[in-house]
Parts: C-alpha cells; sequence; structure tokens
C-alpha cells in the first residue's frame, strides 16, 4: 500500500537550489556581449517635458546608446489595461517612456545603454531634460473638484460604478442604528525580495525574454500586441522568480522598453532595479478612501450595507488597475446575512505611482471595512464582537448559500472555526484581564481584535471574468508527460515564485498516478516548455492549476488503461487501478504505469488506433469561486503613555478547505498574516506635498524585522470545496485578508473606553499616541463645557 | 586601477577593481559567485550577507577594495564535501524558506549569531535576525530552523 502523499508535510523539493545558492534570479543570468540598461526618471511629479538631450550620454566610454521617449515614440505602443471594468471607462494612453507629459516621480524620460551599469549610471548624469512643471494632483476627493488639475485631459474620473441588490432605502430607513465610518487604506509597496529584472535576447529573427514576472504567459501576449513582436516569435521565461504578492503581475515599461532596445541594438540588454528605484516604479497597492454604512435592527441583525470607495488609480491604469478595487464588491457583505447591498465605487487619477494588484487585490480591503465596521456596530450595541458576528453570519446547514452581492458560498463553517480560535486564545480569561486593566486604570490596556474573513479565491470562472469585462480566461493548464523510464514530467502553466508549486503538485501526481514523489518533476514559467498558462495570482493555482494536474493525471490513466488491456491480453473493464498499477481482477496479472510507460515508448505491441505515447494536455475552468475563510483573533497590549502597540498573541483558525501539504500551508498562512500586521502597525507609501515618494528605501518603508512580529498559533477546520475534486480553496490571500482587521480592531478595542473608535493605519506609536491625546482633548473640552 | 588578493569560498582570486566597486559586484558579476542576491541599496535588507573574516557583513556596503586580503564564505561554499551545512538543513526541515531570495544572507546571519550565543531563545533569534528582511515566511519558521540548526551545530561539536 503507497502513502498518501496529499495531506503530508513534505519537505519542499524547491529548497536544495535556494539554500546553496544555485539560483537563477533574473539578474544572475548573461549572455554573451550583455548590455545593461538604466533608465533616468522623472523628479517632477506633473511636468511638460520641453526638452530630453541625450547626446552627452552617447559621448562617454562604454556607452553603446541612449535614447528619449520621443526616439522610441514610434514603436513603443501603450501599456495594456486588461481590465477596463466599466463601457464608458477612460483608459489613458501609457507609453512605456515619457513622450510629452510625466505624471508622477519615477516615470521613465530617457534611457541608457552600456556595457556595464556602473558606465551606465554614470551616462544618466550626462542627459539633460528641461520640465515645465505642472501642478500635482495627490488628493482623491480634490482630485474630483470641478476645479482640480487634471491629470489627463480627459479629467480625473477613471470610471464610477454602483450596483444595488435589496431595497436599500427601506434597510436604511428602518434600521434602529446606523453605523457611518469613513476608512483610508493606505497606500502599500508590495516589497517583494528580489527586485525585478528583465533580460532580453534576440537572434535577429526571434526574441527572448527574462523577467522577474508572475506572469510569463499573460506577459508574452501582451508584449506582442504591445510591441509588434509576433507572438512565435517571442519567448519569455521567469526564471527563479524571488516573491511577487501581485507586485509582479504586471505588464511593465521595462519589459516593453527591453525588447524594443534589444530588437533597435540587436544585442542582449538587461536592466536590474535597484530597491530605491523599486520602490517609486513598482505598482503600489491599496489605496482607497471607504464609506461605509451599516444599518442593523437593535438586536444587531444586520438589514443593509452601503458602501462607497474612492480608490487611487494613480497616474495610469495598468493591467489590472480599475479592476482591483471592484474585487472588494462582491466581498463586503462578507460571510453576513442582510436585505440590501449597495456598492459604489470611483476610480480616481492621480500624480502617484499606478496602483494594481496586491495580496488580496480588493478583499483585504473589502474585510477591513466590513470587520471594522461590524466592530462599530457591536461597540454601539454594547454587544460583543463574536456574539454580533454569531447572529448574523451563515449558518454551517445553510450551506450553499447565495449571498447578498450574489455570489454563492459552497461550504463553510464559521461557528466551528470561531469555536476553536476563542479556545486557542483563551477569549473569555483575556476579557476578564481586560475588565481588570480598565478597572485598575492600567497605563497598559489590552485589547482583542475579532476577524471571520472570508474570500473568494480561484481567480476565476471565466464565464464570470467574461460579464466583469476582464480580457482574459480564468482557467489553467497542465500536461502530464510519463518517460520511458517511468518517471513523470508534469508542466503547468502556473508557475511560482515561492509557492512550492512543483512540491504539491508532485504529491497530487504521486497519488493520482500512484507513482513516487521522487520520480516527478514540474516544469513551469517557459513559454516554450509549458506552453499555456494563466499564470499565479489570486490564490489560484492549486484551486485551478493543481486540479488541471490532477485531471491530466486522470487522462494518462485512461489512455494506460486501454494499454494495459491490451497487454495483459483482458477487456479495460476487468482492470482495477490501486498503487500504481492496472490488475487484472482476481488475479496476480498486472503492469504498473511506469512500466506501461515503457511499453508506450517502445510501441512494439501497440492496440490499433493508440499512439505511442503517455501523455496529456488538460485545461481546467473552474465552474465557481472557491471561499476560505476562518477566524483570526489577536490581543494586543497598548502603552496608552507611549502608543506602543505589542501584539501579545495571535490565533488564526482557518479554513481552506482539503490541504496538499500542511507545512506549504502554514507557511503562507505565516507570511500573509506578517503581511497583513505590517498593513495594520507599520507600512505606508507616503507621498509629500509636491508628490515626491518620500519611502523610497527600506528605511523609510518599514517593513517589519523579526522582532517586530510574535509567533502566531495556527489551527485549521476543513469543510471541503465542493467545486473542485480536490476539495481545495487557496490559501495564498487569506493570511493577509484576515489580519489587518484583527490588529487594528484590537487596538480600537483596549483604547475605546478611552473615545477612541478609530487609529488610522499604520498604527504606529505616534498615530496611536495622537489619537488618545485628540481623545483626551475631547474629554476635558466635554467636561468643561 | 587598485589590484586586490581575496579568497571566496576556499579559491584565491586577484583582481582589478575600480576603487567604487561594490563586492557583491565583485563577486556577482566578476567572480560568477551569483548565490549572493542584492535585495536592496540601503543595507536595510541583508539578502546580501556574506562572511568576511569570519563575521557576518553585508556585502553591498563593503568596498571590494576594502577585502583586500581578506577570507570570504558564501552561501556557496557554506556547505562540506557536497552536503549541506547544518543550518542550511534545518531551513529545509523547518520550511524556513519560500521564494528564497533573502535565505542566503539569512542563513548567513542565523550562523554568524551562534557565534557569540550558541543556544539563543526566541528573542535572541528574533533581534540577531533584525538586519535580515523576510517578505515570505513571516520569520516564524526561520525562528524554528535557526534553534534547530543551533541544536545539531551544539551536537556536532560535543559528539565525537
Amino acid at each position: 500500500m503507497t502513502i498518501q502523499e496529499i495531506g503530508r508535510p513534505r519537505r519542499r523539493k524547491e529548497d536544495a537550489k535556494l539554500l546553496t545558492g544555485r539560483t537563477q534570479w533574473t539578474d544572475n543570468l548573461t549572455r554573451p556581449g550583455l548590455l545593461h540598461v538604466m533608465f533616468l526618471r522623472s523628479p517632477m511629479a506633473h511636468a511638460r517635458i520641453t526638452r530630453v538631450d541625450v547626446s552627452g550620454a552617447r559621448d562617454l566610454p562604454g556607452v553603446v546608446a541612449a535614447f528619449s521617449g520621443q526616439d522610441l515614440a514610434a514603436e513603443q505602443g501603450s501599456l495594456p489595461c486588461a481590465w477596463p471594468v466599466t463601457e464608458d471607462i477612460h483608459v489613458p494612453d501609457h507609453p512605456p517612456m515619457a513622450v510629452s507629459e510625466v505624471r508622477y516621480v519615477g516615470e521613465a524620460v530617457a534611457c541608457v545603454i552600456a556595457t556595464d551599469r556602473y558606465r551606465a549610471a554614470d551616462a544618466l548624469e550626462a542627459i539633460d531634460v528641461e520640465y515645465e512643471q505642472l501642478p500635482a494632483v495627490l488628493d482623491m476627493n480634490e482630485a474630483l473638484a470641478p476645479d482640480s488639475p487634471k491629470v489627463h485631459e480627459a479629467g480625473n474620473l477613471a470610471y464610477a460604478m454602483k450596483t444595488t441588490t435589496g431595497d436599500i432605502e427601506t434597510a436604511f430607513r428602518d434600521a434602529a442604528v446606523v453605523i457611518d465610518r469613513t476608512y483610508i487604506q493606505q497606500r502599500l509597496i508590495p516589497s517583494a525580495m528580489e527586485p525585478r529584472a528583465v533580460l532580453a535576447d534576440t537572434d535577429g529573427d526571434s526574441y527572448t525574454l527574462w523577467s522577474s514576472t508572475q506572469i510569463p504567459h499573460v506577459l508574452r501576449v501582451m508584449l506582442a500586441v504591445v510591441t509588434g513582436v509576433p507572438e512565435h516569435k517571442l519567448r519569455v521565461i521567469a526564471p527563479d522568480v524571488g516573491g511577487g504578492f501581485g507586485s509582479k503581475l504586471q505588464v511593465t515599461a521595462e519589459e516593453v522598453l527591453c525588447l524594443l532596445l534589444t530588437r533597435r541594438l540587436g544585442r542582449p540588454v538587461k536592466w536590474t532595479e535597484s530597491r530605491s528605484e523599486g520602490n517609486l516604479t513598482v505598482h503600489h497597492g491599496r489605496d482607497q478612501i471607504q464609506h461605509i454604512r451599516l444599518a442593523a435592527d437593535a438586536d444587531g441583525r444586520i438589514r443593509g450595507l452601503r458602501v462607497s470607495l474612492l480608490a487611487d488609480m494613480g497616474a495610469y491604469l495598468m493591467l489590472l488597475t480599475p479592476g482591483v478595487p471592484t474585487l472588494g464588491g462582491p466581498m463586503f457583505n462578507a460571510i453576513y446575512k442582510m436585505d440590501a447591498y449597495e456598492f459604489a465605487c470611483k476610480g480616481v487619477f492621480t500624480t502617484k505611482m499606478p496602483t494594481d494588484a496586491y495580496r488580496g487585490a480588493g478583499r483585504p480591503e473589502a474585510t477591513f471595512g466590513i470587520e471594522r465596521t461590524v466592530d462599530e456596530l457591536a461597540a454601539e450595541l454594547r454587544m460583543d464582537p463574536v456574539e454580533l458576528r454569531r447572529r448574523n453570519w451563515i449558518k454551517h446547514d445553510e450551506f450553499p448559500y447565495t449571498t447578498i452581492s450574489g455570489l454563492t458560498y459552497d461550504s463553510g463553517n464559521y461557528e466551528a472555526a470561531t469555536e476553536r480560535a476563542l479556545s486557542l486564545l483563551g477569549y473569555d480569561k483575556l476579557r476578564a484581564e481586560q475588565a481588570d486593566r480598565r478597572d485598575r486604570h492600567d497605563p497598559v490596556q489590552l485589547g482583542i481584535g475579532v476577524s471571520t474573513y472570508t474570500e473568494m479565491c480561484g481567480l476565476a470562472p471565466s464565464r464570470w471574468l467574461g460579464e466583469g469585462r476582464y480580457a482574459a480566461g480564468g482557467w489553467e493548464h497542465a500536461s502530464v508527460r510519463m518517460l520511458p523510464t517511468g518517471k513523470v514530467e508534469v508542466i503547468t502553466g502556473s508557475s511560482p515564485h515561492g509557492q512550492g508549486h512543483v512540491t504539491s503538485w508532485s504529491q497530487i501526481t504521486a497519488d493520482a498516478l500512484g507513482v513516487p514523489f521522487e520520480d516527478i518533476t514540474v516544469l513551469h514559467g517557459d513559454t516554450a516548455v509549458a506552453h499555456k498558462g494563466m499564470d499565479t495570482y489570486g490564490s489560484r493555482s492549486l484551486v485551478i492549476g493543481g486540479v488541471a494536474v490532477l485531471k491530466a493525471c486522470d487522462k494518462v490513466k485512461d489512455k494506460a488503461r486501454k494499454l494495459a488491456a491490451h497487454v495483459l491480453e483482458c477487456s479495460p473493464d476487468d482492470l482495477e487501478f490501486e498503487a500504481g498499477a492496472f490488475k487484472v481482477r482476481g488475479t496476480d496479472s498486472q503492469k504498473t504505469i511506469q512500466e506501461l510507460a515503457f511499453a508506450a515508448f517502445t510501441a512494439h505491441d501497440l492496440p490499433d488506433g493508440v499512439e505511442a505515447r503517455l501523455d496529456s494536455d488538460v485545461t481546467f475552468d473552474p465552474e465557481n469561486y472557491s471561499f476560505p475563510h476562518g477566524t483570526h483573533l489577536c490581543a494586543v497590549e497598548v502603552d496608552t503613555e507611549t502608543g506602543m502597540t505589542k501584539i501579545r498573541s495571535y490565533v488564526a483558525v482557518d479554513d481552506i478547505g482539503k490541504v496538499v501539504n500542511p507545512l506549504i500551508v502554514e507557511g503562507q498562512l505565516h507570511g500573509g498574516i506578517a503581511q497583513g500586521i505590517a498593513q495594520a502597525l507599520f507600512e505606508e507609501a507616503v507621498y509629500d506635498a509636491d508628490g515626491n515618494l518620500l519611502t523610497t528605501t527600506m528605511a523609510d518603508y518599514l517593513l517589519p524585522s523579526a522582532v517586530d512580529l510574535p509567533s502566531f498559533v495556527l489551527d485549521r477546520t476543513e469543510s471541503p470545496a465542493t467545486s473542485n475534486p480536490l476539495g481545495v480553496k487557496g490559501v495564498g490571500e487569506a493570511g493577509t485578508i484576515a489580519s489587518t482587521p484583527a490588529v487594528v480592531n484590537a487596538i480600537v478595542d483596549a483604547l475605546r473606553p478611552l473615545g477612541i473608535r478609530d487609529v488610522q493605519m499604520p498604527c504606529s506609536p505616534e498615530r496611536v499616541w495622537r489619537a488618545l491625546e485628540a481623545a483626551r482633548h475631547r474629554a476635558q473640552e466635554g467636561a468643561g463645557r | 586601477m587598485p589590484r586586490i588578493t581575496v579568497t571566496v569560498d576556499g579559491i584565491k582570486y586577484e583582481e582589478d577593481v575600480e576603487p567604487r566597486l561594490l563586492l557583491v559586484h565583485l563577486l556577482r558579476e566578476r567572480l560568477g559567485k551569483t548565490g549572493t542576491p542584492v535585495g536592496c541599496d540601503t543595507s536595510n535588507c541583508g539578502a546580501c550577507t556574506i562572511m568576511l573574516d569570519g563575521k557576518s557583513a553585508k556585502s553591498c556596503s563593503v568596498l571590494a577594495v576594502q577585502a583586500d586580503g581578506c577570507d570570504i564564505v558564501t552561501i556557496e561554499g557554506l556547505g562540506t564535501n557536497g552536503s549541506m551545512h547544518p543550518m542550511q538543513r534545518a531551513f529545509h526541515e523547518e520550511h524556513a524558506l519560500q521564494c528564497g531570495y533573502c535565505t542566503p544572507g539569512m542563513v548567513m546571519a542565523a550562523i554568524d549569531l551562534l557565534r557569540e550565543e550558541p543556544d539563543p531563545s526566541e528573542e535572541s533569534i528574533r533581534h540577531g535576525l533584525e538586519g535580515n528582511l523576510c517578505r515570505c515566511t513571516g520569520y516564524c519558521n526561520i525562528v524554528r530552523a535557526v534553534r534547530r540548526g543551533a541544536q545539531e551545530m551544539g551536537q556536532a561539536v560535543t559528539t565525537p
């Protein structure tokens, strides 16, 4: 009997090369005659370019060429936006290199191509650019005022949308209580540890582009469309990729320009960003103003929810920019039942780096908005926040449940996850301690934050994407090849950048084909190897790509069954498949699938109509999203004298359906929770009044280090997804979605008796202290009146 | 151009270098030692951490000329006879890496912190790794790996 691989905490196949430095990061790669590209970037948030003179750079030693935007204008095209969410959306032209106007600090205005990066950097200094400054547009509310300076000629509103379900007016008119809050989702910098890098080469006929990207397949299509290089003459390779978190789900200016430069020069070129260049020019995340109104009965039953978002697009619409906030649309109602829901969203142009997908993409923002507001409702009604949630959430025996926003949640058990989390945290005991500290006026107050999240994962059913005006499908591709010696190659269209697909896909394949885990290899990330794919984002890899692998294995097995029947001289129906072998029922006669692979290779004795191969090719398109959920509880101690927050304990109980590799799941949750905590406590991209990014380095943009985070207590409940045969739901974004509101709810919970009902993220000691000062001031004024 | 002599992972190199050349660029672009990556330009992230004469150093913050005469060990030279260093193995066992970009620096910093504290508590591990950033793991499994690595290294010394 073979051991079941699915569910085992397998150590990763990926690790050895990463641990010993035998990696293929794009910047590690070189080609004979390689040239280095560097970009001169705009120091102005908004300006007309009146003159660019690159001649000084061209004269310097080691410099092969230098170009302005004007030099490339005829061939550079416009960077694509693949998600025009409304019919009348304004998608402005987006030249990869600015030609006549710059609209954010960091936009490329010229480039140098030199024999090494030091020479290229020197030469940038010799380029002369003259600007005529135009007013920066930084605040979304001001940008929408009629007299605001315009980012684009057509105005600062990219799009406006609104959907309403149920009788929202009645829900609010008849409500006993209405909570009305505005929350700021600050702008974040994704900060994958590997900076972006691009290498492009040509043999004079066709092109190869290596990029630190999450989306080699989408990138290939888009580059072909933008540059006119025919798709069949273009190969895109994502070698080892050092993290993405959505930031490498993009078709970037630098990718397009490197391809154009290699076409112009006929030589290989490489560009590697510095971190400060990356902070300026890797798309940013979040950045919303959320106006949320929640109507409820006196007993806490939610009647209606109104959400109105302003979403900062930045200066242009990049690949998915307009769609990201709209992903929150079906999610603000979360796990709660209600009678009516209204979602409105305006996409607003500003003179800042464009925003786009960042871990969770629209769903963390929505979860934050609703989970914060539900806590406020609980406070208003003087109810326990867990009890309030219980009164409103979908009960486990109500699944499948179609929500007010129209999604059908297939499975879940909010009660079970919450009970487990409360018990792991010791909720009641902590509440008692909290009461005690409040009574004692302890300068260090205790707060408990609750976050009962769900998310739509596994992006996405193609049919739904079509209805949402998304320019691609949501399927994934897999191919399984049995090699002559019985070893197995799995090809996946979903290429990983830290998620461990090679290990998990091996586990799925090992179980499906009954071959040893070690006999399987997984290939990905090269359009010449994995010729089809929709790539990696939106917690989709396992839910769609993993299922595609399973289905590809099933096809191989079907072929092998026919071959086995021929070899064993029986009917296919007489065969049973067990532990990697086809056995003739009731006899000792059998052939393993690995032996059959050799029979297919020699092809000496194949039945009529059977091809000499044991391989398959599958695309899988999901019928529904998957809906992971969970309960995260965070206990914080807030020093009311210094404003310092310390996370005392963090408990996460997640239901992500069936688990392929618990070790990988745990790792994803750890990292996700850390990233969500980072938004709550540390991170913010800050622009000054002139539109200069102040947080250009890791000294200014505060990624948490090991001392800033606690260990997390994790557990799982398991309600298998019913929409896919693996029963899996996806885990990549869960932690990030859940943890931000858990932490902020905890801080507000700690300080509520002191008159605090919100602290704006990141809840730095200074922000907390200022909020407390303002509350003290209000209290004094109230007392004096 | 100054000529320097450095030993990297047991091999001696003589190189003519521009005074401004960073050690990490010498390693990566001249000597082909691409196992040591670059993650930032302000010495915050620690991805480029190496051992310089037995102590950890961020190779983006050292000029190649400053390393003249030094003995350097990178992640590529850490194992012996084709087998991984106990700390590398511990990172594998505890799933302390995901994308792996911070890993070379993290492993180096972990080994370095054990020089002064061979059996560190969770708190001292967290403090000891403060100069190395990871975006994937939330550090939980890195802390576990360093404890495991410390135990195994301790045993390697004490058992015959």
